[in-house]
C-alpha cells in the first residue's frame, strides 16, 4: 500500500496524543504524577494539540476535505466514520478535564473522573483507528488479530514517553515521578513484543489468494503471469495498492524502528531519570522525540509492506 | 445509507465469456466513451498525450499467460465491478456516498457525497474502483444505469455500453438473481465462476472459463506438403535431388 504522509502522520501523532491523554488521566487520577493540577491541564492541552495535528493531517488525505463533516454520518457501518465520531467525542471530557484543572484553583476530586473518562474514550478511539485497517480483508498484513494490539501498544508507549517528557519538564528533572518512568518502560517492552509478534505472524502467514483464483481458475491454472498490462503507465490501483518500493529495505527499516522506537528511548529515559538535572530533562525529551520518530518509521512500514489483493492482477502471484 | 440492503429484487450483472474474448479492448473504450460523455463529469485523463499518460477506466483488460499443464493458453481478461451481493466497498464508506440499489443490486457512488478518502477502493479485492484525479471522487462501473433505464434509447441499446459494443458477443447482461434468465442459463450451461470466492463478497458477475481444447482440434494431423516427384527424370531429377538435401 502507498504510505501516504498524511495517514502516517495522522495515525502516529494522534495515537501518541491519545496515549498521552490516557496516561495523564490515569496517573494524575491516581496521584502519581508529582505535578500541580494546572500543569497537568496544560499538558493535556498539549496532548490534544498533538491529536488535533494528526486529525488535521488526516483530512489532507481526502480529495474533498470541505466535505469531511459528512464522514461523521455512517458510524453504524464504517470504522472510519466511527473513528471520526469518537475523535470528536473524546475532546469533550478532555477539554473539560484540562479546562477544570487549569481554571479551578483547587479542583474537586470528581474532576479526576473526567480524566478517567478521557482515557477510556481515547482507548476506544485508538481501537477505531486500528479497526479501519484490521477490517480490510484485502490486506492480509492488516486483517489479523495483531493490528489492534499494535496500534494500542504503540500509542500507549509513545504516550507514556510524552508524559515522561511532561513530568521531566514540569519538575525540572529534580523530582521525577517514578510511576511515569515505570509505565513508559513497561509500555515500551509490551509495544516492542507486540510489534515483533506481528512481524513474525505476517512472515509466517500463508497466502490465501492466488492469481489463479483471481481469474477464476484456482485448480485449472497451475500458474499464470501477466502477459500484457491493461495500461502502459501506472494507474491509480498500481500507485495506491501495488506499492513495492519498501520491500527491498524492509529489514533495515525494521531495525531503524527498533533502535529509534525502543532501544534509544529506553536508554535515554533511564539515563535522563538517573541524572535528575536539566540535562537529564533534555535526554528525556530526546527519548520522547526518538520514540515518535520510531513510530513514524513503523507506521510507514505498516503501509509500505502491506500487499493488497488487487496486486494479484498486476505484479504478484499470491497474496 | 451505507448499510447493505438485506436483499435486492434483482441481481443485475455481467457474464463474460473468456472463451471468445479476443482482448480487443473495445468494451473498455466504449465504457470510457459512454461514461465520459454522459451526465457525470468525464473520466479524467492526466497528460493523455505525455509519456506518463494515466487516467480513470471502469473496465480494464488484462492479458495473462496461463499454464494449465496442457500446453497453456493466453487469457484475455476484462476486469470491472462485480456488483457483489456483500459488497465490502459499501459499508466502509464513511459518508454514505457508496450504496447498493435495492431494486437491482447495482453498486453506485453518489459523487456529491464522496470525500475521496479512497477506503472503498482499499476494501475491494477486484480493483473495481478508481479515484479520479480530475474530480477527486471515486469512480466505478454503473452497469450504465443511464442506458439500461433510458426510455429515450432504442431497446437494443438499453444494455451497458461494453455489452452493446463487444464485437465477439463475449459480454452478456441480465438478472443473475433469476435462475431462468438467459444469463443464468448461460452460467449453468458453461459452469460460470465467481472470481476470488474466498473474499466472501459474493460477486454477482460470472466469468465463463475457456473451453478445454479438444485434443483433435489442438493437435490436428499436419499434412506433409511434399509432392511425389518419383516420375522426374533428367535435369528435373537432378534439381529435385539437389534441392532435397
Amino acid at each position: 500500500m502507498h504510505p501516504a504522509v498524511s495517514i502516517v502522520l495522522f495515525t502516529s501523532l494522534s495515537g501518541a496524543g491519545y496515549g498521552a491523554l490516557i496516561w495523564l488521566g490515569l496517573l494524575h487520577g491516581l496521584g502519581l504524577l508529582n505535578l500541580p493540577p494546572v500543569l497537568v491541564g496544560v499538558f493535556a492541552v498539549v496532548a490534544m494539540v498533538l491529536v488535533g495535528m494528526g486529525l488535521v493531517s488526516s483530512t489532507f488525505h481526502l480529495r474533498h476535505p470541505e466535505r469531511a463533516w459528512r464522514a461523521l454520518s455512517q458510524w453504524r457501518s464504517s470504522w472510519l466514520s466511527r473513528e471520526g465520531v469518537m475523535a470528536l467525542i473524546t475532546y469533550v471530557p478532555a477539554v473539560l478535564f484540562a479546562g477544570a484543572l487549569i481554571s479551578i484553583d483547587e479542583p474537586p476530586a470528581y474532576i479526576l473522573i473526567l480524566g478517567y473518562v478521557t482515557a477510556a474514550c481515547a482507548v476506544v478511539t485508538i481501537i477505531c483507528t486500528a479497526m479501519i485497517y484490521r477490517s480490510l480483508w484485502t490486506v492480509p498484513q492488516w486483517h489479523n488479530s495483531w493490528t489492534v494490539p499494535c496500534f494500542l501498544a504503540i500509542g500507549l508507549a509513545g504516550g507514556a514517553l510524552i508524559v515522561c517528557a511532561f513530568v521531566a519538564v514540569g519538575t525540572g528533572g529534580s523530582d521525577f515521578a517514578p510511576a511515569a518512568g515505570f509505565v513508559a518502560l513497561a509500555a515500551l517492552v509490551v509495544a516492542v513484543l507486540v510489534k515483533l509478534g506481528a512481524w513474525r505472524a505476517c512472515a509466517r502467514a500463508k497466502p490465501e489468494s492466488t492469481l489463479a483464483s483471481a481469474i477464476g481458475m484456482p485448480r485449472r491454472a497451475k500458474s499464470a503471469r501477466l502477459l500484457e498490462s491493461p495500461n502502459s503507465s501506472q494507474n491509480y490501483l498500481q500507485k495506491e495498492m501495488a506499492f513495492r518500493i519498501a520491500r527491498k529495505h524492509a529489514l533495515k527499516l525494521r531495525r531503524v524502528t527498533l533502535v529509534l522506537g525502543f532501544v534509544m528511548p529506553v536508554l535515554l529515559l533511564i539515563i535522563g531519570v538517573l541524572l535528575a538535572s536539566w540535562f537529564g530533562t533534555f535526554l528525556i525529551l530526546l527519548a520522547a522525540g526518538s520514540g515518535l520518530a520510531g513510530t513514524l518509521v513503523e507506521r510507514w512500514l505498516f503501509f509500505a509492506e502491506a500487499t493488497h489483493k488487487v496486486s494479484l492482477y498486476y505484479v504478484t502471484e499470491a497474496v | 445509507m451505507t448499510m447493505l440492503p438485506a436483499s435486492t429484487e434483482k441481481k443485475l450483472g455481467l457474464v463474460i465469456d473468456l472463451d471468445i474474448c479476443v482482448g480487443c479492448h473495445a468494451c473498455a473504450v466504449a465504457c470510457k466513451s459512454w461514461n465520459s460523455t454522459g451526465t457525470a463529469a468525464p473520466l479524467s485523463d492526466i497528460t493523455p498525450y505525455g509519456a506518463e499518460a494515466t487516467g480513470t477506466w471502469l473496465n480494464r483488460i488484462h492479458s495473462f499467460e496461463v499454464d494449465d499443464g496442457e500446453g497453456g493458453f493466453t487469457l484475455h481478461f476484462p476486469r470491472s465491478c462485480l456488483h457483489c451481493d456483500d459488497a465490502p466497498c459499501v459499508p466502509v464508506c464513511p459518508t454514505g456516498a457508496s450504496y447498493k440499489r435495492e431494486k437491482d443490486g447495482i453498486v453506485l457512488v453518489d459523487e456529491d457525497l464522496c470525500i475521496g478518502c479512497g477506503l472503498c477502493a482499499w476494501s475491494c479485492p477486484y480493483g473495481a474502483r478508481e479515484l479520479d484525479d480530475g474530480t477527486g471522487t471515486m469512480k466505478k462501473c454503473t452497469l450504465c444505469v443511464d442506458r439500461i433505464d433510458n426510455d429515450d434509447l432504442e431497446e437494443i441499446d438499453r444494455v451497458p455500453a461494453c455489452v452493446r459494443t463487444c464485437p465477439t458477443s463475449a459480454r452478456h447482461f441480465g438478472d443473475l438473481g433469476d435462475p431462468n434468465s438467459e444469463v443464468s442459463l448461460l452460467v449453468a450451461a458453461r459452469d460460470g465462476v465467481a472470481l476470488m470466492p474466498e473474499s466472501g463478497a459474493k460477486p454477482v458477475n460470472r466469468y465463463l472459463p475457456p473451453r478445454s481444447r479438444h485434443p483433435e482440434r489442438s493437435s490436428a494431423p499436419v499434412r506433409t506438403p511434399v509432392e511425389d516427384t518419383s516420375g522426374a527424370s533428367g535435369f528435373l531429377a537432378w534439381l529435385d535431388r539437389a534441392l532435397s538435401d
